[in-house]
């Protein structure tokens, strides 16, 4: 894995940010469940919120290699806000991809520039790895549909400015973009969560809330097989990176934390059952990371394969992340278990990475299936 | 037209176990499609024959079979057709 000048520029500016402006207060914020404004500001200002939105329509026009790094730098300093980036790129993203030139007009600058923030909102209480079960109704009415429903897990509910929601129309499942203040729509703040507690979730109630027809994304029938599909392609390809700095953090802590901390006469970093910890982070974290990369070179080619290999790479990166999570509270001891240092904070949030964006399970069920009909198919070829 | 109906019929074959595909076979109705498969088709299509896949091609119509896609990769080449890329 090499990166170009420019990747290796922008991953060193967003090391910086992170260092400055997110890892001092990260465990703050975590604590509080708050993510405060004016760190979203920060990011918008920077550019970082238009990542995925090309050049001349107000974004930054990452690669995806680029997009990458951005997410794993903010991994390393606070999942919330690697999430705030997620669900606004997903937003951005379907927009760009698969919005009307009026939603474009309407929206895009904004999102790039960060001035309204998206959110994401499928999950409901009955619908999680199920999406097809989602109960939410919209029913037309005119120039208009009117959404009835209940939606859950909001990632910065409290925060969006701009709703992608999924609803049962007579055709099939269907995507609506929202504004936070359709009347009908409302939201209330979920609090309490084991991880990613600055990330503003909010619960999402649509009571007889009229969308104009104008605001539906892609056509009827199409909300889950692509709209949700698409976006939700990018949310794994960011959240498997944000795994990987997860796994990055983990990994520095550990190795400082090993460097001064004695016991039994010596250096934690001298027992070898600590090296085989450290030894197993390094290789897993260099593994995630490429698999990323790889995925990440795919994803500009244009090529069938990245979704495939976006899945494997969030399924790699956040068991990884979760294993690494897990030695450095072991590394740590007591004091890993204590709120004095961020590894605590680092092993609940990567839990979370196991269930967000297609469960551990799903993603299994995913690449089991295509390995089972790459087999199938070479038998069919060579038999 | 052969050509392109002749990649997707490789194309799909790859990801449906080998098997083959009829040119007017429903694929959506067939069970062959999950949502995954459904935007590995749109990549597929849209890096193949250089063209963009918009919102206003999203229709069942236009993937449901090899003969359909194939019509609107033809549609969407066509010299007077500007939403290639």
């Amino acid at each position: 894995m090499e990166l170009n000048l420019q990747q290796r520029r922008r991953r060193a500016e967003f090391r910086q940010f992170v260092d400055a402006h997110v890892v001092p207060g990260a465990n703050t914020w975590d604590r509080q469940e708050i993510m405060p404004p004016e760190v979203v500001r920060q990011l918008a200002s920077r550019g970082y919120l238009g990542a995925v939105v090309p050049i001349g329509k107000g974004g930054s026009g990452f690669d995806s290699v680029e997009f990458g790094l951005l997410n794993e730098e903010l991994g390393r300093g606070c999942s919330s806000l690697r999430s705030l980036l997620t669900v606004h790129s997903m937003i951005a993203l379907t927009i760009s991809r698969w919005g009307t030139d009026a939603l474009k007009t309407q929206w895009l600058e904004k999102l790039g520039r960060g001035q309204a923030i998206g959110a994401f909102a499928l999950t409901e209480a009955e619908a999680g790895s199920d999406a097809r079960a989602i109960r939410t109704e919209a029913i037309e009415s005119g120039d208009d549909f009117v959404l009835t429903g209940h939606k859950k897990w909001i990632t910065f509910g409290q925060m969006a400015d701009l709703f992608l929601v999924f609803a049962n129309s007579k055709r099939g499942h269907s995507a609506f973009m929202l504004e936070r203040n359709l009347p009908g729509l409302t939201t209330s703040p979920v609090h309490g969560m084991l991880g990613t507690r600055a990330s503003m979730m909010a619960e999402l109630r649509l009571e007889q809330c009229r969308v104009p027809k104008r605001n539906l994304v892609g056509a009827q029938g199409f909300g889950l097989s692509h709209i949700a599909s698409s976006a939700l392609d990018c949310g794994r390809y960011s959240v498997a990176w944000g795994c990987v700095g997860i796994g990055q953090a983990c990994l520095e802590s550990s190795l400082q934390y090993a460097g001064q901390r004695k016991q039994s006469g010596a250096l934690l970093r001298d027992h070898q059952l600590i090296q085989r910890m450290i030894t197993q982070m390094v290789a897993g974290v260099k593994a995630a990371r490429l698999l990323c990369w790889n995925a990440g070179q795919l994803r500009d080619a244009g090529d069938p394969a990245s979704i495939l290999e976006t899945s494997i790479a969030k399924y790699f990166a956040c068991k990884t992340a979760a294993d690494v999570a897990r030695d450095s509270v072991q590394i740590h001891g007591a004091n890993g278990c204590s709120g004095e240092y961020p590894v605590e904070r680092f092993y609940r949030d990567a839990k979370i990475m196991e269930v967000i964006e297609g469960s551990n399970e799903i993603q299994e069920i995913t690449i089991a299936q295509s390995a089972c009909q790459a087999i199938a198919e070479n038998v069919a070829v060579t038999g | 037209m052969e050509q392109a109906k002749e990649k997707l019929r490789a194309f799909l074959g790859r990801h449906i176990g080998g098997r083959v595909i009829g040119d007017d076979e429903k694929i959506f109705a067939a069970g062959f499609v999950n949502s995954m498969f459904a935007m590995q088709i749109v990549l597929f299509l849209e890096k193949n024959f250089h063209i963009a896949i918009a919102n206003e091609d999203l229709e069942l119509k236009n993937f449901q079979t090899i003969n359909a896609m194939a019509e609107l990769i033809e549609r969407k080449t066509a010299p007077s057709n500007n939403n290639s890329h």
